[in-house]
């Protein structure tokens, strides 16, 4: 990706989750995180630190983790469970299914290092499925955080929140993008640009992405608008309703599988309500090959010049 | 081959080990010095396979299920000929076959993909049952890390093993008292292990996982007990062989810098000094 990013200017959204995970800590003594071995890796050390008995580390162990994180929601805890991404999701689905969505249990599930965010230790290690996993469950609301700043609103919102909810952090350096006194809100995006030939929308570490797109299309006379849209479920389909209506055109970004992720969800809106040319940025239904997070992205079409290259397609298509 | 061989052997694969993870940038080093003897004696000394028929139907099996030490499992696929030796070097590269986990699609050699720990012994489980289907009489071992003893899909296909009478199955445990985070012992302490094993009607015996002797003798189909699977409890140290990385969970995942990959290649060169014919 030829973007001129100072990495001094790329954070890790884990530290603003734990950060603001232990403020919360501080003053609701009720709030425990339950990990996999994982305290390095989910940055929990300082949580160990200023809560020892509060940091509940179940081992390599995740099917237990859930099921010990929907006990605990039960006795009147508020577990933040937290492992990588796809141990997390795909190990213990049926007990997030059974145990936490079905139990309308009040266990905030965090998945660390999602989507491509292991690069190289390969497919095993990536988790590019969770979105569609996790969305086809009623009641847990999936969040895709765009940095830090939407990350530490995102966890505020989870600990107030009465209910499960799925939030899905990157490792992954990005830029601030979200105002510093960004409030969330469930099933709200946010136009961070405006526009009118096309709409990009994006979410997690595609977001910054995609600005950069909108910023390369300008340079060509055309304008995009960008959608943040942290929510894969519930979906903003009042915004992408007006997109498909002001724009015409709407192209998807996302670090999943272009099988029943973010695409696919803006997709059911468009094709239910307000049919517009429309394309799905993703990982194209395979495994990924060997790669950096960040060159897979590039390399499945979602550098700033991919995702533009696939605007400048679609609004030739509206004719 | 004679133990003293399989010492020479396995130094190199650990010098061969550190050097990939140094040019890579990135490995799981302290998993791959534990379980490094292990793997030298299986694939030099006691099972039956063939780098130009990787698929043969009466081939042993051997599964590592601890699959982030994959760079342990490549240097001795490269060193028994199902890959090229030069091809190391494009560990963890763009577009490399040989990424952070083994992948069965694209590497000769490997049996399953694993990654996520506690796959590889149902797996191994269903490859011993299938031999016994097929009143074939190739092995399956399979090598699982302590801490990922913890998953609770290891222990259901403990008790399938037993109840199928598994006697072709052997599985090593990679016993370093280490996990990703800190200790067993401070995490979920799972030891003692062999009492468990045992009552789950398995036979067991513990080794010293560095003995190349006691390596060879425990996996040998002579010291297998008819009607049950057996399990060796191979007793390792994290990061063998390499002073400052031996025991220390730091070790886990991390790349040594220039002047600790020079000390660490130094103290294996003198290690193999010992073995020079
Ligand atoms: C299902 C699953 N959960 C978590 C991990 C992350 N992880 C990779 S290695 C490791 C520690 C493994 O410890 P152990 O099995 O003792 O291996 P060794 O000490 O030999 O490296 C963990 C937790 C994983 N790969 N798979
Ligand atoms: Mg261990």
């Amino acid at each position: 990706m030829n973007m001129p990013l100072d990495p001094a200017d790329l954070h890790d959204c884990r530290d603003a989750f734990t950060s603001t995970l232990e403020a919360l800590a501080a003053a609701n003594s009720d709030i425990v995180a339950v990990c996999n071995d994982s305290v390095g890796s989910s940055k929990l050390g300082g949580f160990r630190e200023k809560f020892p008995s509060r940091l509940i580390n179940v081992g390599i162990a995740e099917q237990n983790m859930v099921g010990v994180g929907a006990g605990l929601a039960n006795g009147g805890k508020l577990p933040f469970v937290c492992a990588a991404s796809p141990f997390l999701t795909g190990r213990a689905l049926e007990q997030i299914k059974a145990d936490v969505a079905y139990s309308q249990a009040n266990v905030k599930l965090v998945g660390i290092s999602s989507g491509m965010a292991y690069g190289e230790l390969g497919p095993t290690h990536h988790s590019i499925e969770d979105f569609a996993w996790i969305r086809a469950l009623p009641g847990v609301p999936v969040i895709a955080p765009a940095d830090r700043i939407e990350t530490a609103a995102a966890v505020r919102w989870a600990a107030d929140h009465d209910g499960p909810c799925f939030l899905r952090l990157s490792r992954v350096g990005v830029p601030d993008i979200l105002p510093h006194d960004h409030v969330f809100e469930l099933g709200k995006s946010n136009v961070l640009m405006e526009g009118g030939d096309i709409t990009l929308i994006a979410n997690g570490v595609l977001t910054h992405r995609a600005l950069a797109a909108a910023t390369l299309l300008e340079d060509r006379g055309l304008s995009a608008r960008v959608l943040n849209m942290a929510c894969v479920r519930p979906i903003d389909a009042e915004a992408i309703v007006q997109a498909a209506s002001d724009t015409a055109a709407i192209l998807t970004c996302e670090e999943h599988t272009i099988f029943g992720g973010l695409g696919s969800a803006v997709a059911e809106v468009v094709v239910d309500e307000c049919p517009v040319p429309m394309k799905r940025l993703g990982v194209p239904g395979v495994f990924a090959h060997t790669a950096s997070a960040n060159r897979l992205l590039d390399d499945f079409g979602m550098s700033p010049e991919g995702i533009a290259n696939s605007a400048l397609e679609l609004i030739d298509r509206k004719g | 081959m004679e133990a003293h061989d399989l010492r020479a052997i396995a130094n190199r694969m650990r010098r061969r080990d550190l050097h990939a993870v140094y040019e890579a940038g990135a490995g799981h080093i302290g998993g791959e010095m534990s379980v490094t003897d292990l793997l030298t004696a299986l694939y030099f000394h006691i099972m039956n396979v063939n780098p130009l028929e990787p698929r043969d139907p009466n081939r042993d099996r051997m599964v590592l299920s601890k699959g982030h030490a994959a760079l342990a499992l490549y240097v001795v696929l490269a060193e028994k000929g199902f890959i090229p030796k030069e091809e190391l070097s494009t560990f963890l590269k763009p577009h490399s076959r040989l990424n952070g986990h083994p992948n069965c699609v694209k590497v000769p050699g490997v049996e399953t993909n694993t990654g996520p720990l506690g796959h590889g012994l149902p797996v191994a489980v269903g490859m011993a049952k299938a031999a016994k289907l097929n009143g074939q009489r190739w092995r399956t071992f399979v090598i699982v890390g302590d801490g990922e003893m913890q998953e609770g899909s290891n222990w259901e296909a403990i008790m399938a093993a037993a109840q199928f009478e598994l006697d072709n199955l052997t599985l090593i445990i990679d016993h370093n008292g280490l996990q990703q985070g800190a200790r067993l012992a401070e995490t979920n302490n799972i030891a003692p292990l062999a009492p468990k094993l045992n009552a789950f009607g398995w036979k067991v015996e513990e080794i010293d996982g560095h003995d190349m002797d006691q390596i060879c003798k425990a996996v040998s189909v002579e010291t297998t007990s008819k009607g049950k699977p057996k399990c060796v409890i191979a007793q390792t140290t994290k990061g063998q062989g390499i002073s400052f990385m031996s025991d220390n969970v730091a070790w886990h995942h991390k790349v040594p810098n220039h002047e600790q990959f020079e000390q660490a290649m130094k103290e294996l060169e003198e290690a193999a000094n010992e073995y020079a014919p």
